[in-house]
């Protein structure tokens, strides 16, 4: 029990810390000095202080849906082992469970762009969900995948079945590893697929959508996409990257060294992101529709692999 | 044989498979060249590792062979077919890429769905090689429909000769003299090839296959 609120509270501690971190780093990649890392929480203060401004056309739906959308990312991100297994929440929900929480906030989001009667969240609405249109069933088939190797959808059981040895050198595991790398790059709204630093009229999607929020509705929707982040790095680096994450049971000691493992990877993680981010040019929307489908793809082909191994 | 071995074998196999799909979706055609040069490299791995556990010595001539002729020389032949066409720059329009990616999907559970039954005495390394080189010849096929560029549905032919190598050496005892004269052959059919490019550029003016559609009264 005290894992899981540990970890809730971790993740909702580190996400705005993980984003501030990656900023700066693209930040001096660009021989810039780039804002501090602690940036990011200064915003979110910064908003919560601030008072809300409701646009006349606004109806409940608009104001309900900050809150339904961080509370559904934070159940979410309370699902993903981080730094120790065994968590309570676990038994009650699977990867597809997480899945479904996800959309489910993606939905709220894309009706509260819909909701005020704008242009532009009409625009950044329609584009999220064809981006998730895509991007469901390419994670869906990543699941799948990862289920038929560990032999259940629990995250904890297949970050135990990773270290074991009957897990030998699959094709299947890159396949999936980079279908979710994919898949996480579109639903974080990074380079290729949306630029999260810019108001470009043109080719914003995730920013359109919320371009008519303010004050603590703002803040909730930012961390909602801090905590998503840090969602989809921890699912990486849990399924792929197990080592060191703590047994429940273990001493206090193990979950220490298991949190410092966690950060450590999570810098890693973040600075790989950062250096592609910097690397490579953003794509046409009109573009996205291929780059998921690759993904969707590389995810099918994962499962289709795999298959002929378990059939053989 | 040990897991490691056929995990091995599992990687390139599947790897293979994966590059063929990245042909299809490559549409450069300097970027088409060089992934073909990487397809003849998976390839002759996988024949180089089969050969390391099955005992056969001859196989790393395969290997050899795949590697020498198939991921160098032929790769700079069309490097500089393309370039003497002026056409290294293209972008070529492949109809819907989203399409052929589910259609190429479909042709390798087709093929796994056809192989598994009727390999069930064999051995998995086996069966899995088989089910994988059909799937890379299905997609070379396809890869050879849905392009319209002369240049690029001769690189889905050289693909299919690639999942063909990969069947025959999973199936044990291919003679080296067969390797050897299929592979002179499709150096043999590359350079006929390449004249017949510069033949149909000089006649049309381009190596888009459409042209020859229409010029033979057909409807485009």
């Amino acid at each position: 029990m005290t894992v899981q609120f540990g970890q809730m509270l971790l993740v909702l501690a580190f996400a705005p810390l993980l984003t501030g971190y990656v900023r700066k780093l693209k930040a001096h990649l660009l021989r810039r000095q780039g804002p501090p890392l602690v940036q990011p929480y200064r915003d979110l203060l910064r908003l919560l202080r601030k008072e809300v401004v409701l646009a006349h056309s606004a109806s409940w739906v608009f104001r309900v849906a900050p809150y339904l959308v961080f509370a559904t990312t934070w159940a979410a991100a309370a699902l993903v082992p981080t730094f120790a297994t065994g968590l309570v929440f676990s038994n009650a929900a699977d990867m597809i469970a997480i899945v479904a929480l996800l959309g489910s906030a993606r939905f709220m989001l894309a009706l509260a762009g819909l909701d005020v009667g704008t242009s532009f969240g009409g625009i950044g609405s329609s584009r999220e969900m064809m981006i998730a249109s895509l991007a469901e069933p390419a994670m869906l088939m990543v699941v799948f995948t990862l289920s038929l190797l560990g032999g259940s959808t629990q995250l904890s059981t297949i970050a135990a079945s990773m270290q074991g040895p009957e897990v030998g050198l699959r094709v299947s595991l890159a396949l999936a590893l980079v279908a979710l790398i994919m898949v996480a790059i579109a639903e974080n709204a990074r380079i290729p697929v949306d630029n999260p630093a810019t108001h470009l009229e043109l080719t914003m999607v995730h920013e359109a959508m919320i371009l008519e929020y303010s004050g603590r509705h703002l803040a909730l929707i930012e961390t909602a996409s801090h905590l998503k982040l840090l969602l989809y790095l921890s699912v990486i680096v849990c399924v792929f990257f197990p080592w060191g994450i703590a047994v429940s049971g273990q001493g206090l000691a193990a979950y220490f060294a298991g949190v410092g493992l966690y950060a450590v990877k999570l810098a890693g993680g973040g600075f790989l992101l950062a250096v592609f981010e910097t690397a490579i040019a953003k794509m046409r929307v009109f573009r996205v529709p291929d780059f998921l489908g690759a993904a969707l793809m590389l995810g099918f082909l994962a499962a289709l692999l795999l298959f002929v191994t378990q059939a053989g | 044989m040990d897991r490691f071995a056929l995990d091995v074998a599992h990687l390139f196999a599947g790897g293979l498979v994966l590059v063929s799909f990245m042909l299809l979706y490559q549409d450069r055609m300097t970027g088409l060249v060089n992934n073909f040069a990487l397809h003849a490299l998976v390839v002759s791995l996988s024949v180089a590792w089969q050969a390391h556990i099955q005992h056969a010595p001859h196989l790393y001539i395969t290997a050899a062979i795949a590697l020498a002729v198939k991921a160098v020389v032929i790769p700079l032949a069309l490097h500089r077919i393309i370039v003497q066409l002026g056409i290294h720059r293209t972008i070529e329009q492949v109809v819907g890429i989203g399409q052929t990616m589910l259609a190429g999907i479909g042709l390798v559970a087709l093929s796994i769905m056809v192989m598994l039954p009727i390999t069930a005495a064999a051995g998995t390394l086996a069966r899995e090689d088989l089910a994988f080189a059909l799937s890379v010849v299905l997609l070379g096929l396809l890869m050879m429909i849905s392009r319209r560029n002369a240049v690029s549905q001769v690189i889905g032919f050289m693909s299919i000769e690639n999942g063909l190598i990969l069947a025959a050496t999973g199936a044990k005892g291919m003679p080296l003299v067969v390797e050897i004269s299929v592979a002179f052959s499709i150096l043999i059919a590359l350079i006929v090839i390449g004249v017949f490019l510069f033949r149909i550029r000089e006649r049309f003016e381009t190596v888009d296959v459409q042209a020859l559609h229409e010029h033979r009264g057909e409807q485009p």
